[in-house]
């Protein structure tokens, strides 16, 4: 959200207004914004998308919101499989929705990335080109239902521990889009879980499936927070931008502690021997990891990574003609109004 | 890679929340012309029955106010205290004025 049209050089409000406009600023102020870039950082202030910023500011953020807009939209498909199969209309209702507020995120990321000057084309087109990168997590495929439930309870209830932090992200547009991202995950969260609940009180048969699919999925969606702190070295930089809040091992602490109770009430173990209680911390020690995987699956080798990026490179181009059939019809509406005009 | 997107321009939208209250900036989307935009604006903005009201506006009609010249535009209201009205002291007993 918020136009980078605002932000080009030749847009027509500035030669209406004869205002100069910010990006071109001399080699002598550059001191000077730096200076009241630091001074707004260290404000714990907002940066806005005309403001003056440090190239490795823009270039962290264009990278971070538009792999985020990937994930989004990458994700709609492991679920976008089950909505034809949902036991329900009911279920198969929610499922939509849920989907389609996917859609929803990965467009208002979209926006927030364009402000900073990069276009929907070059973003996409990194992504079809397999070199943006998205979520690990959009890389395992969904076997049954239950796998459903658990992405809504597990995958999104990681994926708000992530983003509510970056509501109070230093750049304006992205805090924007995430603090509207983050009131509709919540919906997300809950109706996995309670579609987990549901099962769960059902037959031997599906509380094995509700089983079966934590078993899969509890590694690789801790995995999701990301490589361990002291293997994570853009974390002091991203934190002193104000953009990461608290850091990786943080947010998956947090995680664990928030799930272990919810799986107590669901009636399912979590898949760790090493998962208990830890007194003196006062908090929940886990298992180690496999970041061998992990990085298997970022670096294209996960299970379903191909499939994924295969099936959105095809809907792009065949929707190639809902595009231009839309512009076409635009173009002769112009035409055709503008013949009556005269 | 094809660049048709670029062809579709980008409109800001504004969203009345309820009857009663102002249009409010809430992003922004590509679309091919003005009617096509209030529909995706429907669809990505008010899927929770956020509005009763929507404006898209042509992004490059829009004109702004730069950064650097936020002093030389805004300050000038700053030393001009007088216009608030607790810049004046009234007696207590005047009561609420």
């Amino acid at each position: 959200m918020y136009t980078q049209a605002l932000d080009i050089p030749e847009g027509s409000g500035d030669a209406a207004t004869g205002l100069k406009h910010s990006g071109q600023v001399p080699a002598a102020d550059v001191a000077a914004s730096q200076a009241w870039f630091d001074a707004t950082m260290d404000a714990d202030g907002k940066i806005e998308p005309q403001d003056w910023m440090p190239e490795a500011y823009r270039k962290t953020l264009v990278r971070q919101i538009s792999q985020h807009a990937h994930s989004e939209i990458i994700g709609m498909q492991p679920e976008g499989n089950w909505i034809s199969r949902a036991p329900s209309l009911k279920r198969k209702a929610i499922l939509i929705a849920k989907v389609q507020d996917e859609g929803g995120h990965g467009l208002y990321l979209y926006s927030a990335a364009e402000t900073l000057g990069t276009s929907r084309d070059q973003m996409l087109d990194a992504l079809h080109a397999g070199k943006a990168k998205y979520s690990s997590i959009f890389n395992y495929p969904t076997l049954t239902w239950a796998d459903v439930g658990v992405i809504g309870w597990l995958v999104d209830g990681a994926a708000i521990m992530n983003q509510i932090p970056l509501c109070r992200c230093t750049y304006g547009p992205y805090a924007r889009a995430m603090i509207r991202i983050c009131k509709e995950e919540s919906f997300h969260q809950r109706q996995g879980y309670e579609n987990l609940l549901t099962m769960m009180r059902g037959t031997a048969a599906q509380q094995a499936m509700v089983q079966d699919a934590v078993n899969r999925w509890w590694w690789s969606v801790l995995a999701m927070f990301g490589p361990p702190d002291v293997d994570s070295p853009n974390t002091a930089q991203a934190t002193r931008w104000g953009i990461k809040r608290i850091s990786n091992d943080g947010l998956r602490q947090r995680f664990v502690d928030a799930t272990v109770p919810q799986a107590k009430v669901l009636g399912v173990t979590l898949p760790d021997p090493d998962l208990k209680w830890n007194d003196a911390t006062q908090q929940h020690d886990y298992g180690t990891i496999d970041w061998n995987e992990f990085w298997a699956t970022v670096n294209g080798n996960g299970p379903c990574n191909k499939e994924r990026l295969g099936t959105r490179v095809k809907a792009h181009y065949d929707g190639q003609w809902v595009r231009d059939a839309a512009l076409a019809y635009a173009a002769r509406q112009k035409a055709r109004a503008m013949k009556e005009a005269a | 890679m094809t660049t048709e997107l670029t062809d579709w321009p980008l409109w800001e939208v504004f969203v009345r929340s309820k009857q009663g209250l102002e249009h409010k900036h809430c992003g922004s989307l590509h679309a091919v012309d003005a009617a096509q935009a209030l529909q995706m604006a429907r669809d990505v903005y008010t899927r929770r029955q956020e509005g009763v009201s929507i404006w898209v506006v042509p992004s490059s009609a829009i004109t702004a106010s730069a950064p650097e010249n936020k002093a030389e535009f805004f300050d000038p209201a700053g030393d001009k205290i007088y216009r608030h009205p607790t810049f004046y002291s009234i007696p207590d007993e005047v009561g609420h004025m």
